[in-house]
């Protein structure tokens, strides 16, 4: 299993640098060139997520995305350390910020369009969105 | 990249060209364009985005944003877009239901629906 570990400091303009990065390595993981689009949007839109969800909380700790390549597979986590309310229909209008939570499903929205193979995890420590692609080795495509 | 803007006036259309990438990062600066064209009192607006080479939901946003803003002026704001990997973001997220998307800006300018 090799893997590539980026982190980087919650601002918006380091999330074009996650996705070229991301990019890249999927390639090499031999993710299909048509899914690299895909692969690009999908972690673009779980950064910006991550960032939105450090900025507002005033978390200075940086966003990890791990980009793992298997044998055949290629998976990208994208974690942060914001702590995610867990909100019950029940609970008092106002106590999630309405635009902000519209944002952040818009983004999921997206991911889940996207990607086929896609966990969203969150607790009180932070939240992990895993994204997982096949891959076709060039031995594989011989056959 | 970064993003690029640029306004012309297309008879009561004001046209937006837009080139680069459109994230969370650039998606301000389409924002303030779009409020400043409305504030002005421009409120047919064609955003031609065949130079986007990216877009995220914010980008999404900010032109649902747009959409809002001119129609509370009884206004229109058209998309000119014939790139399949821009106009599968629209797809998914079901806005192809909310922005009249057109293949030129000749099109878009001409269409009064």
């Amino acid at each position: 299993m090799a893997t590539v570990e980026l982190r980087f400091s919650a601002q918006p303009e380091h999330v074009r640098t996650a996705r070229l990065v991301a990019a890249a390595v999927a390639r090499r993981a031999g993710v299909d060139e048509a899914v690299l689009d895909e692969v690009r949007l999908a972690v673009g839109e779980a950064c910006s997520r991550a960032v939105g969800l450090h900025q507002s909380g005033g978390i200075a700790a940086p966003v990890t995305v791990m980009l793992i390549e298997e044998e055949k597979e290629f998976s990208i986590e994208v974690g942060d350390e914001a702590r995610h309310a867990t909100h019950a229909p029940g609970d008092a209008p106002g106590a999630v910020d309405e635009a902000e939570a519209e944002e952040d499903e818009m983004g999921l929205a997206v991911i889940s369009g996207l990607v086929d193979d896609v966990k969203v995890t969150a607790g009180e420590d932070g939240g992990l969105i895993k994204m997982t692609w096949p891959t076709a080795p060039p031995t594989a495509v011989l056959a | 990249m970064d993003l690029s803007l640029s306004t012309r006036t297309v008879g009561d259309r004001t046209v937006v060209e837009v080139g680069g990438e459109i994230d969370v990062y650039t998606a301000p600066k389409l924002r303030e364009q779009l409020v400043e064209l409305v504030n002005d009192g421009n409120f047919h607006l064609v955003v031609d985005m065949e130079g986007v080479d990216f877009l995220d939901s914010t980008g999404l946003g900010v032109l649902v944003g747009g959409l809002k803003r001119v129609r509370a002026h009884e206004g229109s704001l058209r998309l000119v877009c014939n790139q399949e990997r821009i106009l599968k973001i629209f797809r998914i997220t079901g806005l192809t239901k909310v922005f009249p998307i057109h293949t030129s800006v000749d099109e878009a300018v001409a269409a009064t629906d």
